[in-house]
């Protein structure tokens, strides 16, 4: 059993705050022959800049470190790729790090992007990912992914990563699901949804309108899950700007965009899901001990902890961030979320390791309406819209893109600026996308707290990416 | 003429034979909407790799020999103290001491049921098993951890039993040596090369 102590829970402190000011994004696509990375990092550079007024050179001047997310290294045949960008980028002789943590590249830039400023390091900070999976046909880029699983132990059984959370669902639906039908054409609503979110997001690489039915008929590729439960291969770049306070303000001063805290916090896990020890559940401030005493009884199979249901290392990030920002229910202080939906079954396990749903009852957040933009039950607005980027389903997946496209999307709400960056009919005339005519604006009104969940492996590292409108702070000395 | 490439170890060093990698040309890659531009290039590569199991390499050799191996903290001051590891760990996760190697084949073979499974329809480029493919993950008596495998005979359920089944005959060295069978499964009914 993984047993604590004291030091290791320890609840981070930022020497100072930390502000995302600007961020930035290219077009998202399973493939781009007509573009290199370095011009879809530049794609996102030049949109960071041009939403505080600035031009590319003017935001540079402002750089003093530069953090580069991208996982893997194999895909695009390139090492050292973040030498190749930063040069690209005009940037040297700045110091430079690359970041590497599978599905989590994203989150984790942000996080030590973060670390820098608040330490003082620097004042300007650029977070930049971006992946490039179209060098390889899909097969041999599933083979690729695949060696993020042990290479020895995982990867020889059929070099498919859909495999690995297949049997998480089919633990998950025994247990918690109790094999309902109704459990899986939830999932199934997860994708019907992240996939029609997509139709409103320019950039997003897998739009479609879809029935639950759709789904559930579509080819499996690892059962139970099937081709529309799981997330899309993507080339893409994603960028952020994060700043101490007095450049933050310098930096945003006459633009839209207000300048948001930011807090990063990391967990992990083991890469084989093998390895995992039972152990107790780590608590979130709106949980209490009493109430999973009785969660084997409830669910029978669900005393383990975390077993195949669970993601310890999202449940240790938002441990950490939770506590760091001042967040205790996440329902009732967050506004919008956008999670790591690699698959419909890991997003509902995201729901109960962030606490939207106590362990066992995540499907709930779905079949309440919770997670919509508008509550398809009642018509009001959902009370935690959770991917209306599209997510990963819908959306993309640039593996080092991915973590702070979810940042700068949830930003957009915090800004009111979703149907300036998501609507204008030259975006989707520049990336050769038909606009829908039923295309909606998906803001969230009065967004002033966000969450955002980058998630690698089976778990292995999970970063919880909190954004505030300073004004509206849950603690005063977060 | 071509030889695929051969290693062994003589004084801690590499040895080897044969072909490391196959020249492929590369090719063009062009526009057909806009007039054949070039758009870039193929890179071909098939390299072979040489990997060391390391302290594991009991494991995978022994297989083919129709055990399955486990490693066991045997640490008094550790907090893990008595704890089994499968998939094998050469160290434990706590102390960081250098594991016992057991035999659990018996254990194995008396305890072994489905934890979670799947099945899949499609896999990555370079598999060799055939699909679809019967993930199972088992759980064993006394061993907290859970073992990522495949079944070859039937169909898996949560909670049924199975037994090991060993690639005694031309052994690949891999995890694919091992697989699981229905408990009751008859010897002559198990996949070439593989025995109780």
């Amino acid at each position: 059993m993984i047993k604590f102590s004291e030091r290791q829970l320890r609840v981070p402190k930022l020497a100072r705050p930390v502000y995302l000011v600007t961020a930035g994004q290219s077009k998202f696509d399973r493939a781009m022959p007509d573009k290199r990375t370095e011009e879809l990092c530049i794609d996102a550079f030049t949109q960071a800049a041009e939403l505080i007024n600035k031009t590319p050179a003017e935001l540079k001047r402002y750089i003093h470190t530069c953090y580069y997310g991208h996982f893997a290294d194999h895909f695009g045949d390139q090492l050292l790729g973040e030498a190749v960008i930063h040069d690209r980028l005009g940037l040297d002789p700045l110091g430079n790090a690359g970041i590497k943590t599978g599905g989590a590249t994203g989150g984790s830039t942000l996080w030590e992007g973060m670390k820098a400023v608040a330490s003082g390091y620097s004042d300007c900070v650029l977070a930049m990912g971006w992946e490039r999976m179209d060098e390889v046909p899909t097969d041999e880029g599933n083979f690729l992914i695949s060696c993020a699983a042990d290479k020895d132990w995982e990867s020889p059984l059929g070099h498919v990563y859909t495999g690995y959370y297949a049997v998480m669902a089919q633990k998950y639906w025994k247990v918690f699901g109790k094999e309902q039908p109704s459990f899986r054409r939830t999932l199934a609503e997860i994708a019907v949804k992240h996939r029609g979110y997509a139709r409103f997001n320019p950039y997003a690489q897998g739009p479609m309108k879809i029935t639950v039915e759709d789904v559930l008929n579509s080819p499996v590729v690892a059962y139970p899950l099937r081709a529309l439960d799981c997330c899309l291969m993507s080339v893409g770049a994603a960028c952020a700007i994060l700043c101490d306070e007095k450049t933050a303000v310098e930096l945003t001063k006459g633009t839209k965009n207000k300048p948001l805290r930011i807090w990063v916090a990391a967990g992990s896990h083991t890469l084989r899901p093998a390895d995992r020890l039972h152990m107790e559940i780590p608590l979130l401030p709106n949980e209490t001990a009493k109430q999973y005493k009785d969660l084997g009884k409830r669910f029978p199979g669900g005393e383990r902890y975390p077993g195949f249901t669970g993601f310890l290392g999202a449940r240790m990030a938002a441990w950490y961030g939770y506590r760091m920002a001042g967040i205790v229910d996440p329902m009732e202080d967050l506004d919008v979320i956008e999670l790591h939906d690699a698959f419909t079954i890991s997003d509902v396990q995201s729901y109960e390791d962030v606490g939207l749903r106590p362990y066992g009852e995540g499907r709930d957040y779905v079949e309440s309406g919770d997670c919509y933009h508008k509550n398809p039950h009642t018509g009001k607005p959902g009370r935690l819209p959770s991917n209306l980027s599209g997510g990963l389903i819908g959306c993309l997946l640039a593996v080092g893109a991915t973590g702070i496209m979810q940042t700068f999307e949830s930003a957009t709400h915090f800004w009111n600026r979703w149907a300036e960056i998501h609507g204008d009919p030259k975006i989707w005339k520049k990336f050769n996308r038909q606009k829908p005519a039923d295309w909606t604006n998906l803001q969230v009104k009065g967004a002033k707290r966000a969450l955002a969940i980058s998630h690698a492996g089976v778990g292995s590292h999970v970063t919880a990416t909190i954004l505030m409108d300073p004004d509206h702070l849950l603690k005063e000395d977060a | 003429m071509s030889m695929f490439g051969q290693v062994y170890v003589k004084n801690n060093q590499y040895k080897i034979k044969g072909n490391f990698h196959h020249m492929t040309p590369n090719q063009p890659i062009r526009n057909a909407d806009d007039g054949w531009k070039l758009m870039g290039v193929t890179n071909p590569r098939d390299m072979t790799y040489m990997h060391s199991y390391g302290g594991e390499a009991i494991f995978f050799e022994s297989l083919g020999k129709g055990k399955l191996m486990a490693t066991r903290c045997d640490n008094r001051k550790c907090d893990m103290k008595g704890t089994i590891y499968q998939p094998f760990r050469i160290h434990c996760m706590s102390c960081l001491g250098k594991n016992t190697v057991i035999d659990m084949t018996k254990l194995a073979k008396k305890s072994a049921k489905i934890h979670t499974f799947m099945v899949c329809e499609r896999s990555g480029a370079f598999s060799i098993l055939d699909k679809p493919i019967k993930f199972i993950n088992i759980e064993f008596d006394g061993v907290p951890t859970i073992l990522m495998s495949y079944l070859s005979i039937g169909d898996p359920k949560i909670g049924m039993k199975v037994i090991p089944i060993f690639r005694t005959t031309n052994p690949t060295y891999t995890i694919l040596d091992l697989s699981w069978v229905p408990v009751g499964t008859k010897e002559t009914n198990l996949p070439e090369g593989f025995s109780f």
